[in-house]
């Protein structure tokens, strides 16, 4: 097994793992974390193609894989925040965080 | 040694993984939340064994850093600490489970499909911080300014949607008296 090889499976089964959570658990915050451990196996598989992709020959300064990653983990604090906040200002108004429970968005 | 995988890679890698199915499986959500940081910290130092050390070091920073302990606020302002989760599983856990399986089969079939099976050893890129700094601020510094922007709506609006309602219809009776 080759290194990228390995480094790919390892991001499969956290992505795998995170979607798993995001669909069977109930509670709105471990949905999101199941969403962040998605983002974070897709960061993995950046990194890694950066790292084992001909990065010498393409054009540009070899930096296109890195970038793409840190733009990424930006744009995943981001989605935390906003995410975290639907989910407190949610539990103000109906006391739950349970996803079975919610029903109705207009408080 | 093992299937020509370096030892260190492999403990980081069941780190990470364990992290990942301990918060899939514990009850207590503040325990879920402390074994996403694990599986974050497993992750920052596959991008150290990767040579993406900028990266890692971002990932400390802003999962461990913020992520995970934006995570532990929202589990407690949302309910008690010691309380055991009330139901945890969706009723349909089990077609969630079936499907998360499927995923994981299919990427992973695609995976070793796709790659040849020996490629060829290609060595570490030199990438400093420096250069990263350089080309943040030519080449992507149109992207740079969009994510600014767009973490900053993020915040504002993150604040904006969990600030509580009441004081603006105190605002608006005040105004009407």
């Amino acid at each position: 097994m080759t290194p990228l090889t390995a480094f790919l499976m390892v991001a499969a089964l956290v992505f795998a793992i995170g979607l798993a959570i995001s669909l069977t658990r109930r509670n709105a915050i471990l949905v999101l974390i199941g969403i962040e451990l998605m983002l974070n196996a897709a960061n993995l598989n950046l990194i890694a193609f950066w790292r084992f992709g001909s990065h010498a020959s393409g054009h540009g300064d070899g930096l296109t894989g890195m970038m793409f990653a840190i733009f990424s983990i930006a744009v995943a604090a981001a989605e935390a925040a906003v995410g975290l906040g639907l989910v407190i200002a949610y539990h103000r108004h109906s006391k739950t965080t349970d996803l079975d429970a919610m029903t109705r968005m207009k408080g | 040694m093992i299937f020509g995988l370096s030892i260190v890679f492999l403990l980081t890698a069941i780190l990470t993984v364990a992290g990942a199915v301990a918060a899939a499986l514990l009850k207590n959500l503040v325990h879920c939340a402390l074994s996403l940081t694990v599986t974050f910290a497993g992750l920052a130092l596959l991008y150290l064994q990767l040579d993406a050390q900028f990266a890692g070091f971002s990932q400390i920073l802003v999962y461990i850093g913020a992520v995970a302990i934006l995570v532990v606020f929202a589990i407690l302002l949302t309910r008690g600490a010691g309380v055991p989760e009330y139901r945890g599983y969706s009723t349909s856990w089990l077609l969630g489970l079936v499907i998360a399986a499927g995923v994981f089969a299919l990427l992973g079939w695609a995976v070793v499909k796709s790659l040849p099976a020996a490629s060829p050893a290609s060595a570490a890129p030199a990438i400093t911080v420096q250069s990263i700094g350089a080309a943040l601020m030519s080449s992507y510094v149109l992207p740079l300014e969009i994510v600014a922007v767009l973490l900053t709506v993020a915040l504002i609006g993150a604040v904006i949607v969990a600030m509580p309602e009441s004081r603006k219809h105190d605002v608006e009776q005040g105004g009407a008296k």
